[in-house]
């Protein structure tokens, strides 16, 4: 029994985590169509940053705001030098780049900082909490990966619905031509969608590094549970990347912990082969007409 | 399709199976001169070259003439190198035989695959596929007794008749089965089932609307290039005499979408650049980083960056990639060798990804944001 509920908990720890970089997929993708298979080692980039600005003694937070503000500006950047020159052309293009830029940054990463893994400071005890007499594996670290990927989806869901830029933004995603004739500067709503995704990504880096193998591969894993959430969820919508997260998390913490966490990725691709077969537009996602 | 067309008596026959099968004798000729004058080792490369040529052509056919994706073709290249290998540990055919069930078993996880993910538009089967690349191998180490864990399995070698050197054997094989993927497959381009896998790529509905099955021919496709993938599997496994995981890391299957994009999606003679590319990119690198004293976390980085630049570089600015530069510069020679009457000047097609058709909607940017967006 307590094995089960420490696996519930695992599952919720890291399926915000993937939530969190499901997030930035939905955005990429309702924002230009295009999955961004970057998004892992972007995050696994800003995070190094943050790495390395804490080996040179810079304090736990002001290195986690400048991976954040990193992760910001290489979406921006990402978004403006790689993805604009390639609007109107076959979609298969930008995915090609985008997969293209994942394997740049990770052999750029490797070449600067090495393959071998090691170890990350965490901002709070991994130890697990006591709750009554009993000791679960869910740490103070846990309740900060809650409390901030929470946090990150409450200002994002402010921004889109109490704002005028988040207005703008669902307008181009929902009506490009429509937004631009009144006025919206579709572009530059792209570029924030880009940055506020590699934002969201490197959040989810900067959790994720402390309880895991830290190397320049430590993203790709996420990655793909994180597209699995995505999927789950619908891809175009921020809630269903939350719940697609849960329950993708849930689902393959007791595939890891009753089989063997070595059949965690082959679980992640039952859940996707069970969603697409039984509901492919997702949990959470509308039907849509298609164009001619 | 040329621009300048050659004098008839230099022509290739218009009948595409003629004109197969006469390019295919020049290539093996082409090859069998090759591997007579190369060292043993290098005949022991051209063989790889081969083997990779085949799945990089089976990927071609997918992403240049059906507009899908597969990121993860390595782990197809897994199932047909374990599959041969078990099927040899486990009973005793001929090698045809052997090569084919690794064929059908790759073939079969390419249709569990593809069948929810080829349904849907979109980037389904990219990240499906990404994902069994990073869970397969995964899977031979948990199940270590029967696909033996570290120490791999250990299929039988190719036995050169005679006094054949082994490599120059194993070359001429893996160049005559990898030639005859390509014909077939060049066969299958220019088959009834290709102009549906066109339609397909261009226009899902216009396709549909004309009658073609649009589930079924993205299965088919990428079934197809699956079991492609299973076949040079199997030649990768006979190369070596050892199957383990580590043969198959996702760096492989990077490498395989890279090298395809590289020669030219949609060409069937782009692979062959690709697998080349595959060969000698690694350990140019190698030798690059050490020459200039770059140590060993560039050397076994270098490699990775380049595939990475060559994906980004030749999406934004030659998508037709190497083959694609071939022939623009083979028009231009034949161009001024051979003029064409002006009567005669058609339409020029140039292979790889097509532009799609201009949109229905008109462009409402402003002239300020058409010039700087």
């Amino acid at each position: 029994m307590s094995h089960f509920v420490n696996l519930s908990l695992n599952g919720i720890s890291s399926g915000m985590i993937y939530a969190s970089v499901a997030l930035g997929l939905v955005l990429v993708w309702r924002a230009t169509r295009i999955i961004n298979f970057a998004q892992g080692s972007m995050a696994m980039f800003s995070t190094y940053m943050a790495v390395t600005l804490l080996d040179r003694n810079l304090g736990y937070w002001e290195a986690f705001a400048v991976a954040l503000a990193v992760g910001l500006a290489l979406g921006a950047v990402v978004e403006r030098t790689l993805i604009r020159p390639l609007q109107g052309k076959p979609e298969l293009n930008p995915v090609i780049v985008t997969f293209g830029l994942f394997i740049l940054l990770e052999g750029v990463a490797g070449a600067i900082f090495g393959v071998r893994s090691r170890g990350v400071p965490a901002a709070f005890s991994q130890s697990g909490l006591t709750i009554g007499h009993h000791r679960v594996s869910f740490s103070h670290f846990d309740l900060f990966v809650l409390g901030s990927v929470l946090a990150l989806m409450v200002l994002m869901l402010v921004l889109f619905r109490a704002t005028d830029v988040g207005l703008r933004m669902r307008a181009s995603a929902f009506a490009p031509e429509m937004s631009r004739l009144v006025g919206v500067r579709v572009g530059r709503v792209l570029t924030l969608g880009w940055a506020l995704a590699s934002l969201a990504g490197s959040l989810a880096g900067l959790l994720v590094a402390p309880r895991s193998a830290f190397s320049p591969n430590y993203m790709d894993l996420i990655l793909v549970y994180a597209f699995t959430a995505a999927v789950v969820g619908g891809l175009e919508s921020p809630v269903g990347a939350l719940v697609g997260g849960l329950l993708t998390g849930l689902v393959l913490s007791f595939v890891g912990g009753y089989l063997g966490s070595s059949l965690e990725p082959l679980g992640a691709a039952v859940i996707l082969i069970l969603v697409l077969s039984a509901r492919p537009e997702g949990l959470f996602s509308r039907p849509a007409a298609r164009q001619v | 399709m040329a621009a300048a067309r050659l004098p008839s008596r230099l022509r290739l026959p218009d009948q595409p199976m003629l004109r197969h099968l006469v390019l295919c004798a020049g290539a093996l000729v082409l090859f069998y001169v090759l591997t007579v004058n190369l060292s043993s080792y290098h005949n022991y490369q051209v063989g790889l070259i081969a083997l990779f040529a085949m799945v990089i052509a089976g990927l071609s056919v997918l992403t240049g003439i059906n507009g899908q994706i597969s990121l993860g073709h390595g782990a197809f290249m897994a199932v047909g190198a374990y599959t041969f290998a078990l099927v040899q540990e486990h009973v005793t055919l001929p090698l045809a035989l052997e090569l084919l069930a690794a064929v059908a078993a790759s073939a079969v996880l390419g249709l569990v695959v593809g069948i929810p993910a080829t349904r849907l538009r979109g980037p389904y089967l990219a990240g499906m596929t990404l994902i069994l690349a990073l869970g397969l191998p995964q899977l031979a180490d948990k199940y270590n007794s029967v696909f033996g864990g570290d120490e791999g399995l250990h299929p039988s070698q190719l036995v050169a008749p005679g006094a054949v050197d082994p490599n120059r054997w194993f070359a001429w094989i893996t160049v005559l089965v990898a030639v005859i993927v390509v014909a077939l497959l060049a066969n299958l381009v220019r088959s009834h089932f290709g102009r549906a896998m066109r339609a397909v790529r261009d226009n899902e509905v216009a396709a549909m609307l004309a009658g073609i099955h649009v589930g079924r021919t993205k299965v088919l496709a990428f079934v197809v290039s699956a079991g492609c993938a299973g076949l040079a599997g199997a030649f990768l496994a006979l190369s070596g005499g050892v199957v383990t995981t580590g043969d198959f890391p996702l760096s492989l299957s990077i490498y395989l979408v890279a090298a395809m994009v590289l020669g030219g999606a949609g060409s069937l003679v782009g692979p062959w650049w690709g697998a080349i590319a595959i060969v000698y990119l690694p350990q140019w690198s190698t030798s690059i980083s050490s020459d200039f004293g770059l140590g060993s976390a560039v050397a076994a980085n270098l490699a990775l960056v380049i595939f990475g630049l060559v994906l980004i570089i030749v999406m934004m600015l030659a998508p037709t990639g190497v083959q694609g530069g071939v022939r623009w510069l083979a028009r231009r020679l034949l161009a001024a060798r051979f003029p064409r009457p002006p009567a005669a000047a058609g339409v020029t097609a140039v292979a790889g990804f097509p532009e799609p058709p201009a949109p229905a909607t008109p462009d409402m940017r402003t002239e300020q944001e058409r010039t700087h967006p």
